[in-house]
């Protein structure tokens, strides 16, 4: 019977693998749910969790909760303050002595001392860790050694940075810079145990920190439970038994499940829900100014638009611009009309001025006109605004933008939006300096600085400055800005600086960002902090 | 059978390279991994050069291609941008999606099937009708809006189901299974109504029945038997469809399968997942393929594999 032999070979081969598929879908039930432990949505984190790695918000959150820095960031004004810090000392705005707080000990006991920073910060600039954020580390005296632009790495450690004695260290760093202390708020400059060198594998595999949680099990790609760690000894103890994070395909899923009380925290509203958030939620929405930015950058690259005159067509693109109405209908006030280059977060003190734009960016249609006119036009006769269509809303309101521009110019055709299919071919194309008209330009703060808004993205070969703008006055100001120790004379500085942008039109700004969130009956007490990233430890369950 | 299987398996080799090298082009094509590999704020040029000298991106790409291979076939697909081997990815992502299509594929047979029997067998009675119509709904509804609807509906309304997928165990994939499969179910109920009805007027049917033998018999061991080869055909080539498919079933039910590894490969530019998921796909649809041919022999006694 040689058919039915064949059926048999057939059908156990399709039963095989069933069989095959039908194990391994045990497990990872993991974070357990008694007590007060809350859910909170979460993407795949795009690096390694390392700290001086860890350049997005998804990364971010987790180490906002397991670690603490010598400073940090008060979730409510943004302003720095000593965390871990006793005290930071300066007489130069050079060199700084840090002394750091007794009693503190990552959650597996290690004590944290003047080491656990400075072997940080060494293997964060170090080129050959390829640490997202070396830059950050880009101040400190012998940063160009250990991370040189070209050819090999010529020093392991930087030799602007000593350890004076178990609680003291000393940075030298190769520019005056007084607004060094307030940047040892960000991630980067986080204190790493003894575990991350000797075994990097494991430290990564399940990240140890110092902060008021604990990671008690981290399924890659799927969810992390962190606990509350009890022997915490800073004063933000956790409120809550602990948070698990569950990563998300969309987040037009999580806030399904929020709804569906199948979740507690949903940090990211979809924009096509937030039309129903408010009759969803009610009073369990939150719509906080976050420090992001989002502006239209130009290629100064480009002869066209780097010509004299031109600041005109730029300022007159900016007024031809109806803000008020795209945030309003298209953002549903989750964003605001941006009148500086900076954000509200930072607070006047801080450096944020309404207005400084002037008129400049108020919506005056007639004015526009005249203003691209005098300038001798858009270049090529025709406005392209390249952006990347595979997140956010950017197609929506680049559309609109286009849209606003058309009108005031009275001509159908003046502008149209150009989609990158992915971000990273639209990162690919700003590098190699490809753009041939403006392009979408966003900026999340590092740190709630005034400078952290001008200098990445305006000061000449800067990191961020994909457009190349460069003009000596601003760099002069911002040097004479970071060389200045009264934080009050050197924001005005740096305000100053920011006037340049505005008379040159460097770029236009469009609106600040605010952070969202929507949470389940069962929590109290949440609250996004200026990089909008929930305040886990402040969070109440039940 | 033995030597058609080894014959089959050989075949593959040139079509597995073949794919394998178009992909990799294709994705080379999308622009430079370390652009996406440094996210939003970049990374400065220094560790850019060093990642693509790691990366082995600075070679040429046939190099880059050659060294791809070089690893394949030594069990290594290379490490995804966040640091974990994407073999690891694999084998927490292809069982969640390989459950998830049998659960589609059997509701395809079980249900599918079913309906186009009952239809095939009373053409143009209101059942036949009622169906067709039904199918037609199904296959021009877009599946995100099933998806999406089914979700609202079982999940936030009714409260049946838990709107997302947590673990992916075979229970909560059902409501996805069906999603992913209703389009497919549609077309095998419509296959299989067609070929039912025109092998009911065939002459063994008519010999089966004029022997006397009971109604059940003739239809499921004359009648189905002979009707199901091309339907079986449309759920071989399905299976590998399903598999890759299900980037939109898989985002909108949170399944942590195969479409939303690929998903987010392709936004981040992350290569290597990308290629080696693919390359895995190339391999399961070959392999049903064969299958799918070595049932015709099992189905139909006049095909014969030597």
């Amino acid at each position: 019977m040689r058919r039915s032999a064949h059926a048999r070979w057939a059908v156990g081969a399709v039963v095989t693998a069933l069989a095959a598929t039908a194990c391994g879908s045990a497990g990872w039930s993991g974070g357990g749910n008694g007590g007060a432990v809350l859910t909170s949505s979460w993407g795949d984190p795009q690096n390694p969790l390392e700290p001086a790695n860890t350049n997005e918000v998804q990364g971010g959150k987790v180490l906002d909760m397991i670690f603490r820095g010598l400073k940090k960031y008060d979730p409510r004004t943004g302003r720095a303050r000593d965390w871990l810090a006793r005290s930071i000392e300066t007489r130069d705005s050079r060199n700084f002595t840090i002394r750091i707080r007794r009693g503190w000990t990552f959650s597996n006991g290690e004590k944290v001392t003047a080491r656990s920073f400075v072997d940080a910060w060494n293997y964060g600039a170090s080129l050959r860790n390829n640490q997202k954020n070396a830059y950050f580390f880009g101040y400190i005296d012998g940063y160009d050694r250990v991370h040189p632009d070209s050819g090999g790495q010529r020093a392991d450690t930087l030799s602007g940075l000593r350890v004076v004695d178990d609680h003291t260290f000393t940075v030298r760093l190769n520019q005056k810079f007084s607004g060094f202390p307030d940047t040892l708020g960000y991630a980067a400059f986080a204190p790493l145990p003894r575990l991350f060198f000797t075994d990097h594998a494991a430290w990564v595999r399940k990240p140890v920190g110092n902060g008021p949680y604990a990671i008690a099990s981290y399924t890659k790609g799927a969810q992390m439970y962190l606990r509350k760690w009890d022997g915490y000894p800073g004063p933000d103890k956790a409120r809550n038994d602990g948070v698990t994070l569950l990563v998300y395909t969309d987040s037009n899923t999580a806030y399904t499940d929020l709804l569906a009380g199948n979740l507690d925290l949903a940090d990211d509203i979809p924009a096509a829900q937030l039309k129903n958030v408010k009759g969803d939620l009610g009073d369990r929405y939150i719509n906080t100014p976050a420090g992001i930015i989002q502006t239209l950058a130009f290629p100064f690259y480009d002869r066209a638009w780097n010509r004299p005159g031109m600041e005109k067509v730029r300022t007159g693109l900016s007024m031809a611009i109806n803000r008020r109405q795209i945030t309003d209908t298209i953002f549903r006030k989750t964003r605001t009309p941006a009148t500086d280059w900076t954000s509200p977060v930072l607070g006047a003190a801080g450096g944020y001025k309404a207005g400084l734009c002037g008129r400049a960016c108020d919506y005056d249609p007639a004015r526009a006109k005249q203003l691209i006119k005098e300038g001798g036009g858009i270049p090529g006769g025709r406005l392209r605004i390249t952006y990347n269509a595979d997140s956010g809303s950017h197609k929506e309101w680049i559309d609109a933008v286009c849209n606003s521009v058309n009108n005031a110019l009275g001509d159908d055709k003046a502008c149209v939006g150009n989609p990158v299919g992915t971000f990273a071919d639209f990162r690919n194309q700003l590098g190699r300096h490809k753009m041939t008209g403006p392009f979408r330009a966003g900026w999340q703060m590092d740190y709630p600085l005034i400078q952290n808004f001008l200098q990445p993205l305006y000061y000449t070969g800067a990191s961020s400055n994909d457009g190349r703008w460069s003009d000596e006055d601003f760099d002069r100001l911002v040097d004479r800005a970071n060389a200045e120790t009264d934080t009050a004379r050197a924001v005005a500085l740096f305000q100053k600086a920011e006037e340049v942008v505005r008379d040159h039109m460097a770029a236009i700004p469009l609106w600040y960002q605010n952070g969202n969130a929507g949470y389940s009956d069962r929590l109290s007490h949440v609250a996004l902090n200026p990089f909008s990233v929930p305040v886990y430890n402040e969070i109440k369950v039940g | 059978m033995g030597r058609y299987v080894a014959r089959r398996l050989l075949q593959m080799v040139p079509v597995f390279v073949g794919a394998t090298l178009l992909i990799f082009l294709m994705v080379n094509v999308m622009g430079d991994p370390v652009a996406g590999l440094c996210g939003e704020q970049g990374c400065d040029p220094a560790t850019a050069a060093q990642l693509r000298r790691e990366l082995g991106l600075d070679k040429p790409l046939w190099q880059q291609y050659l060294t791809y291979m070089g690893n394949v076939f030594t069990g290594d697909f290379g490490t995804a941008f966040n640091g974990q081997p994407v073999t690891e990815l694999m084998a927490t992502a292809f069982p969640v999606t390989v459950r998830l299509t049998v659960v589609a594929v059997l509701l395809e047979i079980a249900v599918g099937i079913t309906l186009g029997v009952v239809t095939g067998l009373r053409r143009g009675r209101p059942v036949d009708t009622g169906v067709l119509l039904a199918t037609l709904v199904v296959i021009s509804v877009p599946t995100f809006v099933t998806g999406l609807l089914l979700q609202l509906l079982l999940g936030i309304r009714w409260q049946w189901i838990k709107p997302s997928v947590r673990s992916g165990t075979f229970d909560e994939l059902i409501v996805p299974g069906l999603v992913l499969a209703s389009v497919s179910l549609a077309y095998v109920t419509r296959l299989t109504r067609t070929s039912i009805a025109e092998n009911k007027r065939s002459d063994y049917v008519r010999t089966a029945v004029a022997k006397g033998l009971p109604r059940r018999r003739i239809i499921t061991r004359h009648l189905l038997r002979n009707s199901l080869i091309p339907v079986v055909t449309f759920i071989g080539t399905d299976i590998g469809a399903l598999m890759g498919g299900a980037i939109v079933t898989e985002r909108i039910f949170n399944i942590h399968g195969v479409g939303y590894q690929l998903y987010q490969g392709i936004l981040r530019q992350n290569t290597q997942t990308v290629v080696g998921f693919v390359t895995v796909l190339v391999l399961v649809f070959l392999v049903a393929n064969l299958l799918v041919d070595l049932l015709y022999a099992v189905l139909d006694p006049r095909i014969r594999y030597a």
